[in-house]
């Protein structure tokens, strides 16, 4: 606790396998994925979704993906 | 666009893959039974694998694949045993695969199509995935798997309560199974038999190690109300015993199928 105390950054989110990026498309569409690293998100512009990546794990669920403005 | 016919609840599909990330050490034992017979398969292949994608293999298949040398990505519907996977991991729905055309060379399911709805579709999306010449390994569980417990629920059930609900999954044959990998273009599909003959001697212990791997009931058309108290110590209570211990087969499909 103390170390996390001492930083005022979040906790970093651990990276995701850059080989992931390279074959990893948007299940509903099929289409391509943007890597948005500041939120941490794979973007499907096609389909107007945002799937989150937890723990460097990319949650590629529908459910799951927040819908973009 | 018609949606295929729902036979699984696919969010309670995820739910018990979630619940049983857990507790899945205590069945792996039966998955890496499974998991080395159908790897077998890798053997007389004279060509190599560079990238393999391990669907469903719950750390059972991945650390096996590197064994051989072969690079892994995995993915289950679960994150939480996606992330249990032991390789880089992706969490995804088998009927909406996430990954771009000719990606692997080996894609690999131990155990982990028998609770999708659209097995045509999901094949022909994992073909796609496959590189030319690349190769699909999977085990299917098939008619005959858990068929004394499905008579004996349904037995118990019927005396109970007048009526029967569905317990236990419906499940292809074999020729199905040959069936489905020809109708989604592969080339030179097999599907041969494997049995695994597992003996209990607790009969309360089959349906620990079911929950364990998170393959309780995830049939849409699932009795929604607690069953009657007494079904599943009836139930089992009618099951044949063998020296005091009750057998369960688990009747699996290897299949086996190219990307022309």
């Amino acid at each position: 606790m103390s170390e996390s105390a001492s930083s005022p950054e979040r906790p970093k989110q651990p990276p995701i396998d850059p080989r992931l990026l390279e074959i990893l498309v948007c299940p509903l569409t099929k289409g391509p994925l943007e890597y948005d690293r500041e939120k941490n998100e794979l973007i499907s512009r096609q389909a107007g979704l945002a799937y989150p990546i937890r723990d460097g794990i990319p949650i590629m669920l529908v459910e799951e993906a927040r819908k973009l403005d | 666009m018609a949606e295929p016919l729902q036979i699984f609840d696919r969010r309670a599909v995820r739910l018990h893959k979630s619940r049983a990330s857990r507790t899945i050490e205590s069945v792996k034992p039966i998955l890496a039974e499974a998991a080395e017979r159908l790897l077998e398969r890798l053997d007389p292949v004279r060509r190599s694998f560079q990238q393999a994608l391990d669907i469903g293999g719950r750390g059972v298949v991945a650390p096996m694949l590197q064994a051989r040398g072969i690079a892994v990505f995995a993915c289950d519907p679960s994150p939480e045993m996606a992330r249990r996977a032991g390789a880089p991991a992706v969490a995804a729905d088998e009927e909406w695969f996430p990954f771009a055309p000719a990606s692997f060379d080996l894609i690999v399911a131990n155990l982990s199509l028998h609770w999708v709805n659209d097995l045509p579709g999901t094949l022909l999306q994992i073909r796609h995935a496959l590189r030319p010449e690349g190769l699909f390994l999977a085990s299917l569980p098939i008619v005959g798997t858990l068929a004394e417990l499905r008579r004996a629920l349904t037995e118990a059930e019927a005396a109970l309560s007048g009526g029967v609900s569905p317990r236990i999954s419906p499940l292809p044959t074999l020729r199905d199974c040959a069936g489905l990998l020809q109708r989604a273009g592969f080339a030179m599909p097999v599907a041969d038999l494997e049995e695994i003959r597992l003996l209990y001697a607790n009969p309360m212990r089959l349906l620990a190690d079911l929950r364990a791997g998170g393959e309780t009931n995830a049939l849409a058309e699932r009795a929604r109300k607690i069953p009657p108290r007494a079904l599943f110590p009836l139930a089992l209570s009618q099951l044949q015993q063998e020296d005091g211990r009750i057998p369960v087969t688990l009747r699996l499909a290897m299949l086996t199928g190219w990307n022309s």
